[in-house]
């Protein structure tokens, strides 16, 4: 699993096997809390793939050339909090200053992708799967477009249960849950697609 | 281990100063300051973000007011005291405020209309509209679900035999229910119109009265009658023209079927309660 073949195989299986909404179960809150309209869904999509590649972006060299130099690898979650924490604040500052109608566009759901640990998770599970820089990076693009993917699935299945008659006890949050789970082992059937792909 | 406790210390600090500074650089040189007049604007708004104004919320009427993009006599709900609260804050004359209500166009209560089918499904006038235009006689009537009543902000619309009512005392103005009707049956018309034409029916006269006894059947009387000319027939249907409209009521006086009316509802309970 060298060169192209091997980055190709990374991108798929981290949009589809190991998608980390569905799979992982990281980064629930955004998937359950900004999916009730498609619009909304894209846009958090796009900036939580817009940020998983900027925390890697920061985080896979600081790990590799300053942690691990100093056998300090056990500080990775509090200092990759802190850089992701203020790599969307300074996002957001760019953002705001140089293109307004962006900003207006994703920089609302910037602060709340500040902690999320679908963030978090991608710049640790980078490190821990030993990928090199450009496999992390393609790795947490798959991982933002698979978020993105999930998003956009999710909003068109409450979009449709919104029009449909729900018993009473299974209305709100309870019928969300149900159909988030069905969307999970739905991806299930994935699981094997990546390892045959180029057998 | 004294060592290595400093140097884990070392890190994070150095790690914590350094992103730290660069955030107080970034935001000295390219942040952007929040507006003063801008927050005092947002605060003397409602704050209920209907969009009346036909901006997106509170917020980005604020917005635009500081900028000068919008005049202060939009807010519906605010009415007088906040278009003149907005103008001190701007320093600028404010003319009048629109003073609008909902008006649901239609008086086919129960007994003038008829069910043409039983229908068994997502309670709502969405739902209903959705299966051949709804159970009831008329295919542009009211179906009385309450879809309108369920968006309102300020409590104003109550359904009285199989019709959305809306008190003209509690409307604020925001359009929210016009814009729920699966039937756009419901329009914003003045505070002070005198008559409206409380029917929607686009079919034919001969058609219209069949499916319900107060129906527009486009006869013309009330053209003829109005002295200002405010009454026109579009699409088989009388519609009030409220910029000419004097408030003589001639109209409703001459309107064989009563679909041209009077706007009052003395009758509406006064603490009504969706069933």
């Amino acid at each position: 699993m060298e060169g192209f073949k091997g980055l190709v195989v990374i991108l798929l299986s981290s949009v589809l096997v190991n998608n980390y909404v569905l799979s992982r179960f990281l980064g629930i809150c955004p998937f359950l809390g900004v999916s009730k309209k498609l619009n909304q869904a894209v846009g958090m999509g796009v900036s939580v793939t817009v940020v998983m590649l900027l925390a890697t972006l920061a985080t896979w060299p600081i790990q590799h050339l300053v942690l691990d130099k100093f056998g300090l690898g056990y500080l990775q979650t509090i200092v990759f909090i802190l850089i992701i924490a203020s790599l969307v604040q300074i996002l957001e500052i760019v953002l705001k200053r140089f293109s307004p109608a962006l900003h207006q566009g994703l920089g609302v759901y910037l602060p709340l992708i500040t902690t999320n640990c679908a963030v978090l998770g991608v710049a640790i599970n980078n490190i821990n799967d030993k990928f090199t820089f450009v496999q992390s990076l393609v790795s947490s693009l798959g991982c933002g477009l698979g978020f993105l993917l999930a998003m956009v699935l999710f909003s068109g299945l409450r979009s449709r249960i919104d029009e449909s008659e729900v018993p009473k006890s299974f209305r709100g949050v309870a019928i969300t849950l149900i159909a988030a789970s069905f969307i999970s082992l739905a991806f299930m059937g994935l699981a094997g697609i990546v390892d045959n792909l180029f057998a | 281990m004294l060592t290595d406790i400093l140097s884990a210390l070392a890190v994070v600090v150095s790690v914590g100063l350094f992103l730290g500074i660069l955030l107080a650089l970034f935001i000295h040189f390219l942040g952007i300051r929040e507006d003063e007049k801008t927050k005092k604007i947002r605060d003397a708004l409602p704050g209920i973000n209907c969009g009346a104004c036909g901006f997106k919320g509170c917020n980005d009427y604020a917005e635009a007011l500081s900028k000068g993009n919008a005049k202060p006599n939009l807010c519906i709900p605010g009415a007088e005291a906040t278009a003149k609260e907005l103008g001190e804050i701007l320093g600028v004359e404010v003319e009048q405020t629109k003073d609008f209500i909902a008006f649901v166009h239609c008086n086919g209560t129960c007994d003038v209309t008829s069910t043409t089918a039983i229908y068994d499904g997502v309670d709502t006038c969405r739902g209903r509209s959705m299966i051949y235009g709804g159970p009831k006689s008329c295919r542009y009537g009211c179906l009385g679900c309450g879809d309108c009543a369920k968006v309102c902000v300020s409590d104003a619309i109550c359904i009285v035999d199989g019709i959305a009512r809306v008190n003209t005392d509690r409307c604020v103005g925001c359009g929210m229910c016009a814009k729920a009707c699966p039937k756009n049956i419901i329009s914003m018309i003045p505070q002070h119109a005198a008559t409206a034409v409380f029917c929607c029916n686009k079919d034919k006269g001969a058609d219209a009265i069949k499916v319900c006894k107060r129906a527009c059947i486009a006869c013309r009387k009330c053209v003829k009658a109005c002295p200002s000319e405010a009454i026109s027939i579009v699409d088989n249907c009388a519609v009030i023209d409220y910029t000419k409209c004097t408030e003589c009521g001639l109209c409703a006086e001459v309107c064989p079927t009563g679909c041209l009316q009077k706007v009052c509802f003395p009758d509406l309970p006064d603490n009504f309660s969706l069933n």
